[in-house]
């Protein structure tokens, strides 16, 4: 029985720097992404994307495209499977949606949907033909910005209206499986006119919400508050823009799919495009041996990528699609924008009382995102509010769909506390550091809200110590104290918490230790760039004992016999798939040990593994790890993969039985127990410098400490610690949507409007991080993932440090322009809109 | 529907920016082979044939001479890309935005997304993978890429590694902020720069051992 006390004293490799396999590929060009294979008799589709925000095509001609020679075939959203229920591995039965986003549309709901694909003999001929296509459009009201939609009277994004409701599920019936979550449904919701003259004060609404959770007893905690701060605050729409879009190449062969794509979990992608085909599994291949980025866009790659697959299918021929820059910004998924207002009542020392948070979300046309849920969770789980409740809208409007993007909705939630929380620091005369320090969850804190009087809790929290840490090495009492202003120049500090969930549980291992004493290890995570497709299986060797070198990694198509593994997308994998790697070292352990029994005699429990051997304990007789092999595949049954065990999933079932008999095989569940929800947790520290006759502003240094349990790979872990934090500063920076409201049209849809980071925005000489350093006590190896929580405190960190260095009547929205600054700076007003989105 | 006042002017502005964009994309990937007009498709052609005019020209591509058809308005990145198998190069924006794209022309990084193909004849070219020698030897900032973990999903790296190859030509011993400006052309989304530059800089530092 698996227990979580298994201790790997002194890691030799866990912890330590080392070269991911897949570097020299890289720096070469020899790695491959989606749009770098070729396949013979190769054909390019191109898309038609819908130019309306809301349209309804009413007719399509497209005879003088099909006509031009080199034209293949159409394919228009009539072709395209129906939505079908499916059954999840764990049987749970998933409803059909009639509102869930489909490859193509005959409505489009925001502009640049696609509408229909053309394929051809090559790109020019598929593009040519597109603007030979004639479609009679029927124009429908439509709304870009979350607030047009909630006035009294306002249009709708969706014919049926325009805010998320998701019903409560179902209690399970007895004797029954417990049904699938109940589908998303569809409110038209407008503010009473009193609401309505409240938002045109400049005040968000606290109007009636379409969700709500709470704890304790808010009207209580109010009471006891001496300070009560009421803010609101707007972040932005940011495009995930990863340096690849979306590009997929597919083609079919026996009634199996082979599918190249960009994705962030090979493993996972193969269920996905099963249910968007209505196909089984089994006939899908993935192949995505490189991704270049995902930041949550892509967890399963994206639904695009059935346009190359059915065409494919239609014309019997392998077809690309290369998605351009600016169609990514329509189908590339982005992080929804928030307007939250925030009520928090403190006493005089600090404490949060009671908090009242109220979030609007700018979800997009498809299907409520879950951005604003996980804000409440986070901001109860950084803050711990004694009493809180937690209402939100989820607003449909017509702009491009909404994903998870790195910290979806904790880094939303944190960036509208923050400002809270500076405010109160300085309203109650106490040390930034020290209100968090007060606030801050430790031990196994509690997390959302309560059901019937129960709340869930963490797995562990230090970010007391994670915040001490920080405050050292930024010196932060010292310079707590430096000259503000000179000059032309105004300096300020700030600091901010922010957390993320940051692991799952339940996924399988796979390895086969061969003749020629190698471990191969079979790795179903997606290679996008955070290396936890390699780290995680350190851990293999970690525990057999064997120099890394002596492994080989397998990863990047399914046809290879990869198990099943969790998606690579919450920062989940380095928890999940370290889980994994240790059950199934633990099988090979087992299997070898009793492998020596049998030939040399004693019971199992008389012989230990280490060094690339299983030996009889204290030295002695034994077998390396070749001979052993050898003797599994005699053995056959359990030991060589003949015999499958029970516990596994369907897909790791059939990769065993892939590679049985070919040397001693390993494979397991993850089963090992966790009390608690995993997340890890960060404390940002930065400088800025505004220049008062420009606006202009710079990050001077920054220190992010991560409290994330036992850190794998510390190189690949800062990377992940300056990259997310990078990605935060951005939301502080500069990062924004912009729309034409009048036509519904997107105007930020390039690198250089949309203005994510380059290196010389960011502080690349004076960036330091660290960890707490303290193992998770949940898991085997004590790694909770970094993904995701640096981007709060990267953005509010820094937007807390301009408050320090220009006061608090600057700005009420992220981010914060120069312009901004200068107009606020002049009028001594706020230079910002408080509540239009998109500008 | 106050939001929609003049359905009409919407009409024209969108169907005639489309239009643009249509043209922009056909004209940047247009040519023979993989995305470019096929030569069937070209001889039944006469509308866009003349654009489609392929000429047989020779290019020094890492140090060797390959003749390659080209159109003329074919880009460089385009014929490295879907002519020559260089799939090392790649295309993160095709429109100068992001630098991804970067190779060395007579030494110096050019964005190849957007240098036209016909432009570079009589030219060294150098992409990413002319930089390892025939042995496989790495180049001394490939090799500080490996010894320093440096990016992350690396769809940035071969342009990152082209400019630096490109400035550290022109400056072989830069300090960390004058690397930053050398290659702030570039552009990374996983936002690795901290690890970036130093990967680069070790890079240097190889070189200068060299
Ligand atoms: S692809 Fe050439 S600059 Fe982006
Ligand atoms: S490493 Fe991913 S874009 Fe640079």
């Amino acid at each position: 029985m698996p227990t979580n006390k298994v201790n790997i004293p002194n890691y030799r490799l866990l912890g330590k720097n080392y070269t991911t396999p897949d570097m020299v590929a890289k720096v070469t060009g020899k790695s491959k992404y989606a749009e770098d294979f070729r396949a013979e008799g190769m054909l390019f589709c191109k898309l038609l994307l819908s130019p309306l925000p809301h349209g309804r095509v009413k007719r399509i001609d497209a005879s003088a495209a099909l006509a031009m020679p080199g034209v293949k075939a159409i394919l228009t959203a009539d072709e395209l499977p129906p939505p079908a229920p499916f059954i999840t591995d764990d049987g749970v039965m998933i409803p059909a949606d009639p509102r869930a986003e489909r490859g193509l549309t005959n409505e489009p709901l925001y502009q640049g949907e696609p509408v229909l694909a053309v394929a051809a003999v090559d790109e020019l001929t598929a593009a040519e033909a597109i603007e030979k296509i004639q479609i009679d459009w029927e124009r429908l009201p439509f709304a870009v910005d979350p607030m047009v939609t909630l006035k009294p009277g306002g249009p709708n994004a969706r014919t049926d209206g325009n805010v998320w409701v998701v019903p409560p599920p179902a209690p399970p019936k007895p004797g029954e499986k417990p049904a699938g979550p109940p589908l998303p449904q569809v409110q038209d919701f407008k503010w009473t006119d009193a609401e309505y003259a409240e938002f045109k004060q400049g005040k968000l609404p606290m109007s009636k919400p379409s969700m709500e959770w709470s704890y304790g007893d808010i009207e209580a905690g109010f009471k006891k508050a001496d300070l009560v701060v009421d803010e609101a605050f707007v972040t932005p729409n940011t495009s995930h823009q990863c340096m690849e879009t979306r590009t997929a190449m597919a083609y079919w062969q026996n009634g199996k799919v082979f599918v190249h794509c960009s994705t962030q979990s090979t493993a996972q992608t193969v269920p996905a495009i099963a249910r968007w085909l209505s196909i089984d599994q089994t006939n899908v291949v993935v192949i995505s041996e490189y991704t270049g980025g995902g930041f949550g866009s892509k967890v399963t790659s994206g639904i695009s990528l059935t346009i190359p697959v059915l065409l494919s299918k239609k014309v019997n021929a392998p077809v690309m699609m290369r998605v351009s820059r600016e169609e990514e910004h329509y189908i590339g998924r982005a992080r929804p924008g928030f307007h939250g207002r925030m009520k928090a009542g403190f006493t005089k020392d600090g404490r949060l009382v009671a908090l009242d948070m109220f979030v609007v979300t700018d979800g997009g046309p498809y299907g409520p995102q879950g951005d604003a849920n996980s804000s409440g969770r986070i901001v109860s789980l950084c803050y711990t509010p004694e009493n809180m409740r937690w209402r939100g809208v989820n607003v449909i409007t017509n702009t491009p769909p909404r994903g998870a993007q790195s910290q979806p909705g904790g880094a939303q939630g944190v960036m509208i506390m923050e400002p809270v929380m500076n405010k109160a620091a300085n309203k109650l005369g106490l040390d930034q550091v020290a209100i968090r320090r007060i606030n801050a969850p430790a031990g196994k804190a509690g997390i959302g809200g309560a059901i019937k009087g129960k709340r869930d809790h963490v797995t562990s929290a230090f970010v007391q110590e994670a915040l001490d840490k920080g405050a050292e090495l930024f010196r932060w009492n010292e310079r707590k104290s430096q000259v503000k202003k000179s000059g032309t120049k105004a300096r300020g500090i700030g600091v901010a918490v922010s957390a993320y969930s940051a692991g799952s549980i339940g996924f399988d291992g796979l390895f086969v230790i061969k003749p020629d004493g190698k471990i191969y290890i079979q790795s179903g995570v997606g290679n996008l760039g955070t290396e936890s497709m390699i780290d995680s299986h350190r851990v293999v060797a970690e525990v057999l004992g064997v120099p890394w070198e002596q492994c080989v990694v397998t990863w990047g198509n399914t046809a290879k016999h990869l198990p099943w593994t969790c998606p690579s997308g919450g920062s989940q994998t380095i928890h999940a798939m370290t889980r994994a790697a240790h059950a199934t070292a633990m099988d090979a352990k087992q299997k070898l040990q009793e492998i020596a029994a049998m030939d040399l005699g004693g019971t199992p429990a008389d012989y230990e593994v280490g060094g690339g051997r299983v030996f009889r304990k204290g030295g002695g007789a034994g077998l390396t790890f070749a001979q052993a092999a050898q003797r599994a595949i005699k053995l056959g049954g359990k030991y060589d993969g003949h015999e499958v065990p029970e516990t596994v999933s369907r897909m790791t079932k059939a990769s065993v039985t892939g590679l049985a008999g070919q040397g001693l095989l390993a494979a397991a569940k993850d089963k090992y127990k966790r009390d608690g929800i995993t997340n890890s947790y960060v404390a940002g520290f930065a400088e800025v410098e505004v220049d008062l006759e420009t606006g202009e502003y710079r990050i001077v240094d920054y220190v992010g400490v991560a409290d994330v349990g036992t850190v794998i790979h510390p190189r690949a872990f800062g990377g992940q610690m300056f990259g997310r934090t990078s990605l935060g500063w951005g939301h502080a920076l500069a990062q924004k949507w912009v729309y034409d409201q009048h036509y519904g049209a997107p105007l930020a849809k390039r690198f250089y409007n949309s203005k994510p980071p380059t290196i010389l925005d960011v502080p690349v000489n004076n960036f330091k991080w660290a960890a707490v350093d303290i193992p998770d006590p949940e898991t085997p190896v004590g790694a909770r993932g970094i993904g995701e929580p640096p981007v709060g405190a990267g953005a509010s960190a820094v937007l807390n440090a301009l408050v320090d260095a220009l006061g608090e009547n600057i700005f009420r929205r992220a981010p914060v322009t120069l312009d901004i600054i200068l107009t606020a700076l002049e009028t001594g007003k706020p230079g910002d809109d408080p509540l239009t989105a998109h500008i | 529907m106050a939001d929609m006042k003049n359905p009409e002017e919407t009409t024209k502005t969108l169907s005639r920016r489309d239009l643009i964009k249509g043209v922009i994309a056909a004209g940047a990937v247009s040519s023979a082979g993989y995305l470019f007009r096929s030569s069937g498709v070209r001889a039944a052609q006469t509308q866009s044939a003349a654009g489609s005019v392929e000429r047989l020209v020779t290019l020094n591509i890492n140090g060797q001479q390959r003749p390659v058809d080209v159109m003329k308005q074919e880009t460089l990145a385009m014929t490295l890309r879907y002519k020559l198998g260089l799939t090392g190069t790649k295309l993160g924006c095709d429109r100068s935005e992001c630098g991804a794209c970067t190779v060395l022309i007579d030494d110096v990084p050019h964005y190849s997304c957007s240098v036209l193909t016909h432009s570079v004849r009589g030219k060294k070219v150098v992409s990413i993978e002319g930089l390892a020698s025939a042995d496989g030897k790495l180049h001394p900032v490939q090799q500080g890429v490996v010894d320093e973990q440096g990016f992350q999903c690396a769809f940035c790296m071969s342009g990152f590694i082209m400019s630096a190859v490109g400035f550290l030509k022109v400056n072989p011993k830069p300090t960390r902020t004058e690397l930053a400006h050398g290659i702030s052309g570039n552009l990374c989304r996983c936002q690795d720069y901290d690890k970036i530059l130093t990967a680069l800089l070790k890079g240097a530092e190889n070189m200068r051992r060299a």
